[in-house]
C-alpha cells in the first residue's frame, strides 16, 4: 500500500468517524428516551446503553390517563388546522405576491419576513389580550390563531419564491384558455406545487406540534392542553418524585408521528427547500 | 375566422413607449408574420391582440367589434407560446380539453373537438401521454392543438419554433404552412427569423422600435424594400451596402460614384437629392458578379464559404470595413487572396437616400 492510498484510507476513516459522532450526538438522546421508557420504574436509575427489558407499563399508564389521550387529540386537531389554514392562506397570498404586480409588493414581502423574526415572548402578552378579547382563551381556537400567525410568514415566503419560478407562460396559457385566477391557482399551480406544499406544511405541522410557550399560556384546564404541555405537567405520586418512565413514554409517543411524517416526505422536503434556493 | 384591424395602437410600459401608432389590417384567413429584431415590439403587439397586455391607446377590432376591453377568452383568440407552456401534470387530452371544459361545454362536444383536433395534428396515439414524455415537435403540436381546440377566430403564434433544432424547425414550419392552407383561418405569427417569415407569410410586417417599417408580401419586401432596414433584414446572406456619392440626376435616372465600383448609371429617381449627397447603394449577394481585377477598382477575397450548391465569397473593400458578400452557384473559380472587380447587376441595385428610405425607380413612377 503506497502513501497515496494510505492517505485516502485515512480520509475515509476520518469521514465516517465524523459521521458517527454527529449521529450519536443527534440520535442518542432520543435513543436513551426510548430505552428508558421501556424500563420498569424500579430499574429507572440504572444506567444502561442497551435495551435490558421490555416493559410497556409506562405506555399503558399514560394511555389510560384520560387527559393525555385528550391532549393528543387536541394536538392533532390544532396542528392539522394550522397546516390547512396556513397552506390555504399561503397559496393565495403567494399568488398575489409572486404573480400580481402592485405597488409596495417588496415592502409587504419584507414585512412578512420581519414578522417571522419576532421572538415569541415579545408578542406573548399582546397576543394574550387579543385572545382574551376574541374569547378564545382556553380554547383550541386561540392556539390555532397564534400558531398560524407564526407559521404564515415562513409559508408565504417559501411558497412565493416557488410560485415565482413557475413559468409566466403557463399562467398566460391558462388565461388564454379562459381560466380565472382561482381556477389557475387550483387547477394549474396547485398540482405543480406539491413539493413546496409538503415542505411548508410539514414544517408548520412540526412547529405547531412542538410549541410549548403559547400552549402553556393560553390554556387553563387539562382537557384543553396540547401534548408538550401535558408531558411537562405529568406529575408523580408526590411533589418530590418526577415520573421519568411515563414522561419518556409520552415523549416517544409524540415523536414517532413526526419521524414517520418526515420519512414519508423527506425527498420532497429536500427538493422543496432547495427549489427556491438557486433562482430567487 | 375573422379579420383584425389595428388603429393607432399604442403601448406604454412605465416610461417606455413600446408600440407607437401602429395601423394594420389583417384580412380574413390571412397568414401575417410580424418580424423584426429583438426589442422591436413584435411580441408585445401580439400580446396586445391576444389580450394579455392592455392597450394604452388606439382601437383593436376583431371582425367588426372593438375588443380593447374584452378578456382573452371573449376575443376568440388562441395562442401558441414559445415555451409551449403545456400543463405538465395533464395528459395531452386534458391539455387540449382544459379550455373547452372551462367554457362549460358538454362532455361529448369536448370529446368531439379534442378528437377532431388530434386527428388534424396526428396526435391520436399520444392522447394519454404527459408532456414530459413527448419530443419537442410533439409538444409543439400539442400546444397548437390546445390553441386550436377552442376553434378560435384567430390563431396567434409567439416564436413557436425557436425552441426546436434546425431540422425539426423546417419540418414544423412546413406543417404550420399546410395547417393554414387546410384550416384557412386567420393566423398571426411572430418570429425574429426572416426565413420563417418569408416562407410562411401571405403578408410580412417588419417592425422596428415599435413602428411598422414596411408591410407587404414576401416578394415585395425582397424586391422592393422601402427602407435600408428592411433591405438589410430580409434576405440571407444580407444585402451589401456601400456609400455612393450622387453625381447628378436626370429624367432617365441618376449617376452615382461608389468606391471600388466606379461610376454607375442607375434607374432610380434621385431628383429630390442634392448633388454630392452620400447615398447608400444596396446590392443583394446574388446580384453581384465577380470579374478579373483591372485598374484600381478591385477588392481582395478574404474568405470563401462552400455550401454545396452555392458559394459565398467575402470581399474586403478596405481593411476594417464591413465585408461584402457575393453569392454564386458552386463550383467557384475564386480563391482567398485574389483581387477581383465587382460588377453589380444594375437592374437589381437599390438606392437609399440620406434618411435610409429607398428611392423609387423612374419607370415605376412614370407608370403610376
Amino acid at each position: 500500500m503506497n502513501q497515496y492510498q494510505l492517505i485516502k484510507l485515512a480520509k475515509r476513516v476520518g469521514l465516517y468517524a465524523l459521521i458517527a459522532v454527529v449521529m450519536v450526538y443527534a440520535i442518542f438522546p432520543f435513543y436513551y428516551a426510548v430505552i428508558t421508557s421501556l424500563k420498569p420504574s424500579s430499574e429507572l436509575f440504572r444506567v444502561d446503553f442497551w435495551l435490558s427489558s421490555l416493559d410497556f407499563g409506562n405506555y399503558v399508564q399514560i394511555f389510560t390517563q384520560k387527559s393525555f389521550v385528550r391532549a393528543i387529540f387536541n394536538s392533532i386537531l390544532i396542528s392539522f388546522s394550522v397546516v390547512i389554514i396556513a397552506l390555504l392562506l399561503g397559496i393565495t397570498a403567494s399568488y398575489a405576491l409572486g404573480r400580481v404586480r402592485f405597488r409596495g409588493r417588496t415592502t409587504v414581502m419584507l414585512t412578512i419576513l420581519g414578522v417571522s423574526m419576532f421572538p415569541q415572548v415579545a408578542v406573548l402578552s399582546g397576543l394574550f389580550e387579543v385572545i382574551r378579547a376574541l374569547n378564545l382563551y382556553n380554547n383550541p381556537g386561540g392556539l390555532i390563531l397564534s400558531y398560524t400567525i407564526f407559521t404564515l410568514p415562513f409559508t408565504v415566503w417559501v411558497l412565493t419564491t416557488f410560485m415565482r419560478q413557475l413559468p409566466m407562460e403557463l399562467e398566460e396559457a391558462a388565461i388564454m384558455d379562459g381560466a380565472t385566477p382561482w381556477v389557475t391557482i387550483t387547477k394549474v399551480f396547485l398540482p405543480l406545487m406539491w413539493p413546496a406544499m409538503a415542505t411548508t406544511g410539514l414544517l408548520a405541522f412540526i412547529a405547531a406540534w412542538n410549541e410549548f410557550l403559547f400552549a402553556l399560556t393560553f390554556t387553563l384546564t387539562d382537557d384543553q392542553r396540547t401534548v408538550p404541555v401535558a408531558i411537562a405537567l405529568i406529575s408523580g405520586g408526590s411533589q418530590h418524585e418526577l415520573p421519568w418512565g411515563p414522561i419518556m413514554a409520552a415523549s416517544v409517543t409524540v415523536t414517532v408521528p413526526l419521524v414517520v411524517l418526515v420519512m414519508i416526505f423527506q425527498r420532497r422536503i429536500v427538493s422543496g427547500l432547495t427549489a427556491g434556493a438557486v433562482k430567487g | 375566422m375573422a379579420s383584425v384591424t389595428l388603429e393607432k395602437i399604442n403601448k406604454v410600459f412605465g416610461h417606455t413607449h413600446i408600440i407607437k401608432d401602429v395601423d394594420l389590417k389583417v384580412g380574413d384567413g390571412e397568414f401575417v408574420v410580424f418580424v423584426g429584431p429583438s426589442g422591436c415590439g413584435k411580441s408585445t403587439l401580439l400580446r396586445l391582440i391576444a389580450g394579455l397586455e392592455s392597450i394604452t391607446g388606439g382601437e383593436l377590432k376583431i371582425a367588426d367589434g372593438v375588443v380593447n376591453d374584452l378578456p382573452p377568452r371573449e376575443r376568440g383568440v388562441g395562442m401558441v407560446f414559445q415555451s409551449y407552456a403545456l400543463y405538465p401534470h395533464m395528459s395531452v387530452y386534458e391539455n387540449m380539453a382544459f379550455g373547452l371544459k372551462l367554457a362549460k361545454m358538454a362532455n361529448e362536444t369536448v370529446d368531439d373537438r379534442v378528437m377532431a383536433t388530434a386527428r388534424i395534428l396526428q396526435l391520436e396515439d399520444l392522447l394519454h401521454r404527459k408532456p414530459k414524455e413527448l419530443s419537442g415537435g410533439q409538444r409543439q403540436r400539442v400546444a397548437m392543438g390546445r390553441a386550436m381546440a377552442r376553434e378560435p377566430r384567430i390563431l396567434l403564434f409567439d416564436e413557436p419554433l425557436s425552441n426546436l433544432d434546425a431540422s425539426l424547425r423546417v419540418q414544423m414550419r412546413n406543417e404550420i404552412a399546410r395547417l393554414h392552407h387546410r384550416l384557412g383561418s386567420t393566423m398571426i405569427y411572430v418570429t425574429h427569423d426572416q426565413v420563417e417569415a418569408m416562407t410562411l407569410a401571405d403578408k410580412i410586417v417588419v417592425l422596428r422600435e415599435g413602428r411598422i417599417e414596411q408591410v407587404g408580401s414576401p416578394q415585395t419586401l425582397y424586391q422592393q424594400p422601402a427602407t435600408k432596414f428592411v433591405a438589410g433584414f430580409i434576405g440571407s446572406p444580407t444585402m451589401n451596402f456601400m456609400p455612393a456619392e450622387l453625381l447628378g440626376s436626370d429624367d432617365k435616372g441618376c449617376k452615382v460614384k461608389a468606391p471600388g465600383l466606379g461610376e454607375l448609371a442607375l434607374p432610380q429617381d434621385a431628383s429630390g437629392e442634392t448633388r454630392g449627397a452620400v447615398l447608400t447603394l444596396g446590392v443583394r449577394p446574388e446580384h453581384l458578379r465577380l470579374a478579373e481585377a483591372e485598374g484600381e477598382n478591385s477588392f481582395e477575397i478574404v474568405n470563401v464559404e462552400y455550401l454545396g450548391n452555392e458559394v459565398y465569397v467575402y470581399l474586403e473593400p478596405k481593411a476594417g470595413d464591413t465585408l461584402l458578400i457575393h453569392r454564386s452557384e458552386a463550383p467557384s473559380r475564386w480563391d482567398i487572396g485574389q483581387r477581383v472587380a465587382l460588377v453589380p447587376d444594375l437592374e437589381h441595385v437599390h438606392l437609399f437616400d440620406t434618411h435610409d428610405r429607398a428611392l423609387d425607380l423612374i419607370k415605376r413612377r412614370q407608370a403610376a
